[in-house]
């Protein structure tokens, strides 16, 4: 115990006394959150919309009151004749436009079923595609609560989408996305340079030389490291929950163990890179190629995955933090339970056994 | 004298595919002397070590260390000796004590002793007022010395040292060597390769690796005798000059 005691204090000290790492692997979780959550989000308020009301009646003035008293919109212009929309747009006076029929009133009242328009502005593809999920979700909203009133009982399809992120927020898929990053950072790419370098200056050789066994010297190294995810982990719960407003709508020791789970993912795939380099950065190269840019780009976190094409689909399944990725979303944001995530859970497990299994292979294998 | 053979070896044989790096040597090392392994670059000089130190398993031979059999005794062989490689074996982000307490930790040693002996290593060393320092910051002599130190601080049966004084100035070589003699009075066997053949001299026995094999092993002496040379550079030339092998 000495002996494992002495290992993990000697990691201590390394991360330590190199100040500027520390920082950075501590500090970095922070800065992304606020990054991710603030400047690069595309959520978007006080938008200018344009409202073509055709129907002028009781119903529609209510729809329209219903966007005017949004924070996401403010009324530009209301207008009077369908040429407008064409200038509108292109005078940039409104980015979307609501269009509500003649015949709304009517249909509502007797169909129960009435037609709005919305048409936006699609030169800014992203923007438009926000606008026109926040305008419906304020109008599906709205049809959802006139729907109760009258006790007409389809209103559950809408009441699903609205309980995901009612307010379209922007911070709803960065933070388990930035939580991915970071801790694939921290975890695969620290561990992986920090065994390496020991290779480099030939202290692992001594090390090898000497009664420890491999095993101990590997989880000594990973000690801290796990210790510094926690410390991530916290600080990016703490912010989202605290700073961006993002709840935990799951349960939070669920989500600390799913997480404590991705970290072993990817301190077994830290130590599977370290034992198949001997240059530091060789080490980094691999960790961010082979993990940090598919976190990135295939977790599904900046692009949805529905939208690639097939081959790229299907890569996805192999990067661990889609599946980390889902994970987090769900708990977090759905409030789903285990029973919804065990599959993902399972899928990651797996991963991790089978990372853990070739890193000790490998490393084994250098030794003869 | 049989009883005093702390290392044997009988055609130990190291292949990496097609590459005979080690090829059938054989030799035994008495308890408490000074060994030389010497050999030029690429003769095979840090495999046979390996092998010994239990990092590599022998392709074929024989081979023991302090009584343990090197194919299947690693783990108790690991706990019997000391190792410093060419390659600086300290931590330079961590100071000189507590480089001294982390080797000492890893071989199990307890609080207590590396306590008193961490004491008694530092006014040996004069390093009483650099306890605190980053390894880092000494220079490179001191380093070595100290690299030394921390290779027998848990008193080890055998000390390997794989070209310990390479780079270091000549007064820093000699002050070195007073502590492997040091050692091996002390009853510490010292096993060291090197390319000084000054060094050579100060061992008890050396033996002289060419593209694998060992091509002669005897006391300083009596190897200058044999060749009706005056010393061991020449020798270690008539010899190396037969090599096939270029660098490896």
């Amino acid at each position: 115990m000495n002996q494992f005691f002495s290992f993990v204090k000697k990691e201590f000290f390394h991360i330590w006394r190199d100040k500027r790492t520390m920082f950075i692997l501590l500090g970095m979780p922070v800065i992304q959150i606020i990054i991710f959550g603030f400047a690069l989000t595309n959520e978007v308020k006080n938008a200018e919309i344009a409202v073509l009301d055709q129907s002028h009646d009781a119903a529609s003035s209510l729809l329209v009151n219903e966007i005017k008293a949004s924070r996401y919109f403010t009324i530009a212009a209301l207008l009077h004749n369908p040429d407008e929309i064409k200038t509108t747009l292109q005078e940039n006076k409104a980015k979307i436009i609501l269009v509500i029929p003649s015949s709304y009133g009517n249909d509502l009242k007797h169909l129960n079923a009435a037609q709005v328009q919305l048409i936006a502005d699609a030169s800014d593809p992203n923007t438009a595609t926000t606008l026109i999920n926040y305008a419906s979700a304020i109008i599906q909203d709205y049809q959802q609560r006139i729907n109760t009133n009258i006790q007409i009982p389809f209103a559950i399809h809408t009441q699903v989408r609205m309980l995901y992120n009612p307010q379209q927020k922007g911070a709803y898929s960065f933070v388990p996305g930035v939580m991915a990053m970071v801790l694939m950072l921290v975890c695969s790419m620290m561990t992986a340079i920090t065994i390496v370098r020991e290779k480099e200056t030939g202290t692992m050789e001594v090390m090898l030389v000497s009664p420890v066994r491999p095993m101990k010297i590997i989880i000594a190294k990973a000690v801290p490291y796990l210790l510094l995810s926690f410390i991530n982990i916290a600080s990016i719960l703490l912010l989202s929950v605290y700073v961006l407003g993002v709840p935990i709508n799951g349960s939070l020791v669920l989500l600390l163990a799913e997480s404590i789970l991705f970290t072993i993912t990817c301190l077994s795939f830290g130590l599977l890179i370290s034992s198949i380099t001997d240059s530091q950065q060789t080490a980094m190269f691999i960790s961010l190629t082979g993990m940090f840019l598919p976190t990135a780009m295939l977790s599904g976190f900046m692009f949805p995955i529905e939208n690639m094409p097939l081959a790229l689909r299907m890569l996805s399944n192999v990067v661990p933090s889609r599946w980390f990725y889902e994970i987090v979303r769900s708990v977090m944001i759905k409030g789903s339970g285990f029973e919804d995530v065990w599959m993902q859970t399972m899928i990651l497990l797996g991963m991790t056994l089978l990372l853990i299994i070739l890193a000790v292979k490998k490393f084994k294998i250098r030794l003869e | 004298m049989i009883n005093d053979i702390i290392i044997s070896a009988k055609g130990l044989t190291k292949k990496f595919n097609d590459f005979i790096a080690v090829d059938h040597i054989s030799f035994d090392v008495y308890k408490g002397e000074i060994f030389g392994f010497l050999g030029a670059n690429g003769a095979g000089k840090t495999t046979a070590i390996r092998m010994l130190c239990g990092l590599s398993l022998p392709s074929a031979g024989k081979a023991s260390v302090a009584g343990f059999d090197v194919y299947k005794q690693t783990e108790n062989i690991k706990k019997t000796i000391g190792y410093m490689s060419q390659k600086f074996s300290l931590y330079e982000d961590l100071t000189v004590k507590e480089n001294i307490r982390f080797y000492g930790g890893i071989y199990g040693k307890s609080n207590q002793f590396i306590k008193e002996k961490t004491g008694w290593l530092l006014q040996r060393l004069h390093l009483e007022n650099e306890a605190d320092k980053l390894v880092g910051s000494l220079p490179l002599g001191w380093k070595q010395k100290l690299a030394f130190s921390v290779a027998v601080f848990h008193e080890p049966r055998i000390v390997f040292l794989d070209e310990p004084t390479g780079g270091v100035d000549p007064v820093t070589r000699r002050e070195f060597w007073n502590l492997i003699y040091e050692a091996a009075e002390s009853g510490i066997t010292i096993f060291i390769t090197t390319h000084y053949m000054d060094e050579a001299e100060y061992c008890n026995r050396v033996s002289i690796m060419v593209d694998g094999r060992i091509d002669a092993l005897d006391s300083p002496a009596a190897l200058k005798q044999q060749y009706a040379v005056d010393s061991m550079d020449k020798v270690f030339l008539h010899l190396a000059r037969t090599a096939q092998r270029v660098d490896s």
